[in-house]
């Protein structure tokens, strides 16, 4: 039983992060249908971002809860300056192409970002462990968390929230859903789809580096950081169905779920659980749990 | 009657037979013959490039220079290689195992190195070691931890200068049970492959030869640099074991202490981190008081006060700002191993030494390093053994630096398997043949 109550609270923990990490690459997708490899940029450049502004906090004595705040402000900013510059920069002029193209060309990009983090940061680790253990931990029954894992499930809860909310509750998302469902009668609607682009961009921009800036203070910010979240990122929104936000939820379930019981029961089966869970979904579901198959217009 | 043209083109001819015969003219011999090129291969880029590959780059570079202005302490203090500048030509090890064996080849090849000096990752060792046989190019190992290397092999152009992977896990297990005499049951947090699954095998094998009721409850084998150990230490917490190993170095390292700390799991666990020294400059008071920690041999904070051992570390600390981590001594005690085999060639004759003349020198060769002692007299004199090191770490809160307390050496010929005999083996068999006084 305490075992279950293990699986059960590491697999929503690890899921509630991975959920942070993949929406905004599956919300990128479902409207603009760009596979974003430099989705793990973005998670890198948050992550950066936000250890270099806590450690010039700390160093400087500020307040210690006033660190949590810094983790949004580098979310925010990295996500609305690189979300720009990567959309008008270069996205707005492969609309339309095939999508094998958008991807090498995000893909480029992704090799581009990973030269200039280590043009900017050198190749140091930048740790900022100081947020990790200030929310203190909970004793639930057998079971000791860390209060700031918690809160990870709170933000995903948060973000998963809003984002239904927004999508179906306001006009805003609504026009989102229409794009979604059918581009180009949204355009002959008198959508301005080219807007809609833009502003859902820089939303699953900052999404990215919220990952990344949410992670910083659990890990020791390294090279490397971007590449190994695209495959995980990339897992989930396959599992749960390319462009389905709902399906990124259940992805990251099922994979959080799966990781924690084979790291709990059998270890050995850690390290390819995620990839075959990945290969028996897109064997029965080949568009995933939640995805649709699409219609191809002639 | 000679006319002005006439002259002219007399004039003209003489420069031109004279410009034929400049440009015939070989190079000047003494330009070729003062450097003695050697290519450096270490991690400069990916998440292990800060931590152990730079580092790395770093010792070669201060020991070179060091070599190149005589200016290493005695009896190493005679200019260059058999009197050659040494020429250090940098190449990247993070690129992955097949673009090594491509570079290897280029050193070689088109860049026209005598020697090839580095590789902190098996996987690279074990790609570029036949290619330097088939080339025959003089290769040293600076890092690179696997025993396979001349375990399973017989290379005649490859020598690694300091030792594999094995004494770390049999001094650890040694100096655990002389602390805990009383463990009864230990785990393994490492990485899913070659170094991770050999250090958790020598280290549980050897507990278990020094104390057979010792019981393995949890093997865990992760993603390198996967950085998200939550479960792991669920796992730790709910098994209770009485000490937990783990090899974990770098970012990985970091991740683990900063998140396995935050929940107590060092309270009730004796950590046991064989490669976490390089770390605690880093992590400083956030590496909790307690942990048996070490640096893959006698290295840093373990490297002994000799006039050798004190120039690498001040020297090292005043150039770059910190301690040096074990890689930088590897590759310094690679180089210096070259010198001293170099200028022992260059003394018996004359000219360019080939490889394997070099390489002969190498063999059981035994000399004084930075702070410890290497002795090439393993498989063949190819591989290097050196006493192990290993202590207690500390934060010192009065001075705000970490240090290590209780720290014992250990014998080389206490914690490497005897010649000619595998480590796995050795241990099985009860260390056979140990010599630990």
């Amino acid at each position: 039983m305490a075992t279950l109550a293990f699986i059960v609270a590491d697999g929503v923990i690890y899921a509630s992060w991975l959920f942070i990490v993949a929406v905004g690459m599956t919300l990128v997708y479902g409207v603009m249908r760009i596979l974003n490899v430099a989705h793990g940029s973005l998670y890198a450049l948050g992550a950066y971002t936000a250890a270099t502004m806590v450690g010039v906090w700390f160093q400087r004595g500020y307040a210690p809860l006033g660190s949590f705040a810094l983790l949004l402000v580098a979310a925010l900013l990295v996500g609305v300056v690189m979300g720009l510059i990567l959309e008008l920069g270069l996205l707005q002029f492969l609309h339309g192409r095939d999508e094998v193209v958008v991807v090498l060309a995000t893909y480029a990009t992704f090799l581009i970002l990973e030269d200039v983090i280590q043009l900017i940061w050198g190749v140091e680790a930048r740790p900022a462990p100081q947020p990790y253990s200030l929310l203190g931990t909970t004793s639930v029954g057998p079971l000791l968390l860390n209060n700031y894992d918690l809160a990870l499930i709170a933000l995903a809860l948060l973000v998963g929230g809003v984002g239904w909310w927004a999508l179906t509750r306001t006009i805003a998302g609504k026009l989102l859903l229409a794009v979604i469902f059918d581009r180009e009668m949204a355009e002959a609607c008198g959508i301005n789809v080219r807007r809609v682009f833009l502003v859902t961009f820089l939303i699953g921009s900052v999404l990215g580096a919220l990952g990344g800036a949410s992670t910083a203070p659990m890990i020791s910010v390294s090279r490397g950081l971007g590449v190994d979240v695209i495959v995980l990122a990339f897992a989930v929104v396959v599992i749960g169905g390319l462009g389905s936000i709902p399906g990124a939820l259940l992805g990251a379930a099922v994979i959080g779920l799966s990781r924690a019981a084979a790291v709990h029961l059998l270890p050995q089966a850690e390290v390819f659980a995620i990839y075959l869970i990945m290969t028996l979904v897109l064997i029965v579901r080949p568009y995933g749990l939640l995805g649709h198959e699409r219609l191809r217009k002639v | 009657m000679r006319t002005a043209t006439s002259t002219v083109g007399l004039l003209a001819m003489a420069i031109g037979v004279a410009a034929l015969f400049l440009i015939g003219l070989p190079a000047p011999v003494a330009s070729q013959a003062e450097k003695y090129r050697v290519g450096v291969v270490t991690l400069l880029a990916g998440p292990f490039a800060a931590s152990i590959g730079v580092p790395a780059k770093n010792g070669a570079e201060m020991v070179a220079e060091a070599i190149n202005n005589g200016t290493l302490p005695a009896p190493y203090a005679t200019k260059g290689v058999g009197g050659r500048s040494l020429d250090l030509v940098l190449v990247d090890e993070s690129t992955g195992t097949a673009k090594q064996v491509t570079e290897f080849r280029g050193l070689a090849e088109r860049r026209e190195v005598e020697a090839v000096v580095g590789y902190l990752v098996a996987g690279s060792c074990l790609a570029v070691a036949p290619v330097a046989d088939e080339l025959k190019m003089l290769t040293l190992l600076s890092t690179c931890s696997t025993p396979r290397i001349f375990e399973e092999n017989d290379f005649k152009y490859v020598y690694r200068t300091s030792a594999h992977l094995t004494p770390d896990g049999v001094t650890a297990a040694r100096y655990l049970l002389k602390r805990m005499p009383s463990v009864k049951t230990i785990a393994g947090l490492n990485w899913n492959m070659a170094y991770g699954q050999d250090a958790w095998r020598d280290f549980k094998l050897s507990v278990q030869a020094l104390k057979p009721d010792v019981e393995a409850v949890n093997e865990q084998f992760t993603t390198f640099g996967g950085g998200q150990y939550g479960s792991e230490i669920s796992a730790l917490l709910a098994r209770r074991p009485t000490v937990l190993h783990t090899a974990f170095a770098g970012g990985d390292f970091e991740a683990f202490v900063v998140q396995m700390t935050a929940r107590g799991l060092h309270q009730n666990v004796q950590m046991v981190m064989t490669a976490g020294a390089g770390s605690m400059y880093r992590l400083l008071d956030k590496l909790p008081d307690g942990v048996i920690i070490e640096d893959r041999g006698p290295y840093s904070v373990f490297a002994r006060p000799t006039p050798l051992g004190t120039w690498f570390r001040t020297t090292y600390e005043q150039r770059y700002g910190i301690t040096p981590p074990y890689t930088a001594y590897h590759m310094g005690q690679a180089l210096l191993a070259l010198k001293i085999a170099g200028d022992k060639v260059a003394r018996s004759g004359g000219g360019k030494p080939a490889p394997e003349e070099v390489g002969r020198a190498l063999e059981q060769l035994k000399f004084d390093a930075f702070g410890t002692t290497v002795h090439m007299s393993r498989s063949r004199g190819h591989q290097a053994v050196t006493e192990s090191a290993i202590g207690v770490y500390k934060f010192d809160k009065s001075k705000g630096a970490p240090t290590v307390v209780d720290v014992t050496y250990y014998p080389a010929d206490c914690v490497n398997p005897p010649d000619g005999m595998k480590g796995e083996a050795w241990i099985k068999g009860g260390f056979k043949g140990a010599r630990c006084d």
